[in-house]
């Protein structure tokens, strides 16, 4: 009944050409089919936010939606942030501050981070703190994380040049 | 987990979504966000053979305002009307309500339509779409007709909305006045406990006009004519107020479930329904 697609993601700048079931999840085409395995599957339901990338700009949890709904966009995962050699400023900030203590969460953490930083630049703690939201850690607590996002905000925003993306929209929280 | 097979559909126009339904009739559904659907097609609750994926109609999508006419596409996002400086000022109600929905990627993705279409009562947009007496507009074989929000509703996922037909707009008109949309819920992500949305309108410190809805206390959108009723002409007062939180209660059925029996539940509604209406009187 179900008919394999063509299926086509540009993923961190990298063009990927397929064939999948549409109903394949897009975690699992990023991590068994084109082995990009920063994106985790925590929870598979929606709620921990480990398999969170990029995608055409918003911040998404990659276990709910189907790699047929992603044809033809533009992802971005952890992979295409930072390397081991050039670590994003999010990266080398989590490291500082000990945003981290297993890492299971971090991929997710960081790319919804770089999002959040782009929207607003200037976050507030409970700015962070509500745009962190659909991202679970089990480990750290969060405080270290939310220390890490504002160390690496108050970074980018001392060095203008480095910060590619300027934000305009401040959402504040809603409780 | 995985869901069962199926085969999928991106139309580019409105017509397509009609002639797919034509062809695959109740094999087929449409999908908004999916962030409702996708979960439950992944627990096999939902077998869904012809999925038609909205993302690619451009006549979905978009908030339109025009004077005091306010138009949301199917297709807009929370995150959209999160976004949106223009309705914030017109219907800030609308902002206050999508900033308590889930969580920053869920609302990337879920959409207005989605919400209140699937007709589940868990879901914001519903309550509030009754305090506001919104119309939804619906597109099907025989063309397009209007219902009222307060309409829509007729049980937990049956709405007035037919299989072959699209929910396509919703519109309502500017808000004056006081709002408030206030939400207690267990954690992020999670449905409300209890829900209610309030617009209020003074007029020489007394309340000119009310409406009062609710989320989640029944097994659709409660919309309380009796609360609205209780506040006109007063001034907001402690008693004008227990007189409201009593008619709004008076309307709704909860059921136990794993937010907490009956009883805590009717106890959390009848806080939640005064904050709502005092905070929106004090911002009247």
């Amino acid at each position: 009944m179900s008919n394999k697609m063509h299926i086509q993601l540009n993923v961190n700048g990298e063009a990927h050409e397929f064939l999948a079931e549409p109903r394949e999840l897009l975690i699992y085409a990023l991590r068994e089919r084109l082995n990009i395995t920063g994106p985790h599957v925590g929870c598979d339901t929606s709620h921990c936010g480990a398999c969170t990338v990029t995608l055409d700009g918003k911040s998404v949890k990659a276990c709910t939606m189907f790699v047929a709904q992603a044809n033809g966009a533009e992802i971005t995962t952890i992979e295409g942030i930072g390397s081991p050699d050039a670590l994003h400023v999010l990266q080398e900030s989590f490291r500082e501050h000990h945003g981290l203590q297993c890492g299971f969460c971090t991929p997710g953490m960081i790319t919804r981070a770089v999002k959040l930083l782009e929207e607003n630049p200037t976050p507030t703690e409970e700015e962070v703190r509500f745009g962190m939201a659909g991202n679970i850690c089990r480990c750290t607590g969060y405080q270290n994380i939310v220390k890490s996002i504002l160390a690496a905000a108050n970074e980018m925003n001392a060095q203008p040049s480095s910060s590619e993306a300027v934000g305009h929209n401040k959402v504040e929280a809603a409780e | 987990m995985i869901p069962a097979p199926f085969d999928y559909h991106r139309p580019d126009s409105l017509e397509g979504v009609m002639s797919l339904i034509r062809e695959h009739g109740d094999e087929a559904r449409v999908m908004a966000g999916g962030h409702s659907l996708i979960p439950m097609m992944k627990l096999r609750m939902a077998e869904v053979p012809h999925l038609i994926d909205l993302q690619a109609i451009d006549s979905l999508r978009g908030i339109r305002i025009d004077g005091d006419k306010i138009t949301l596409g199917a297709m807009v996002t929370q995150h959209e009307l999160i976004d949106h400086a223009e309705l914030a000022t017109k219907a800030p109600i609308l902002r206050e309500a999508a900033l308590q929905i889930a969580d920053p990627q869920v609302r990337y993705m879920g959409t207005v339509g989605g919400n209140v279409a699937n007709g589940d009562p868990g879901n914001d947009m519903p309550g509030l779409m009754q305090c506001l007496d919104a119309q939804f507009t619906l597109h099907g074989p025989e063309g397009t007709r209007t219902v009222a929000a307060r309409d829509f509703y007729e049980a937990a996922y049956m709405t007035a909305r037919t299989d072959e037909e699209v929910l396509t707009e919703v519109t309502f008109a500017a808000t004056g006045g006081g709002y408030a949309y206030e939400k207690q819920k267990r954690k992020i992500g999670d449905y409300a406990t209890a829900a209610a949305a309030v617009l209020i309108s003074k007029s020489g410190g007394q309340v000119s006009a009310a409406s009062v809805a609710m989320t989640n206390l029944s097994d659709v959108p409660v919309f309380s004519q009796g609360a609205a009723d209780a506040l006109v002409g007063t001034d907001c007062g402690d008693a004008a107020v227990d007189a409201a939180v009593a008619a709004a209660l008076a309307e709704i059925d909860p059921t136990e479930d794993n937010r907490g029996p009956v009883a805590f539940k009717r106890h959390v509604a009848g806080i939640i329904i005064a904050r709502t209406i005092r905070g929106a009187f004090n911002r009247a």
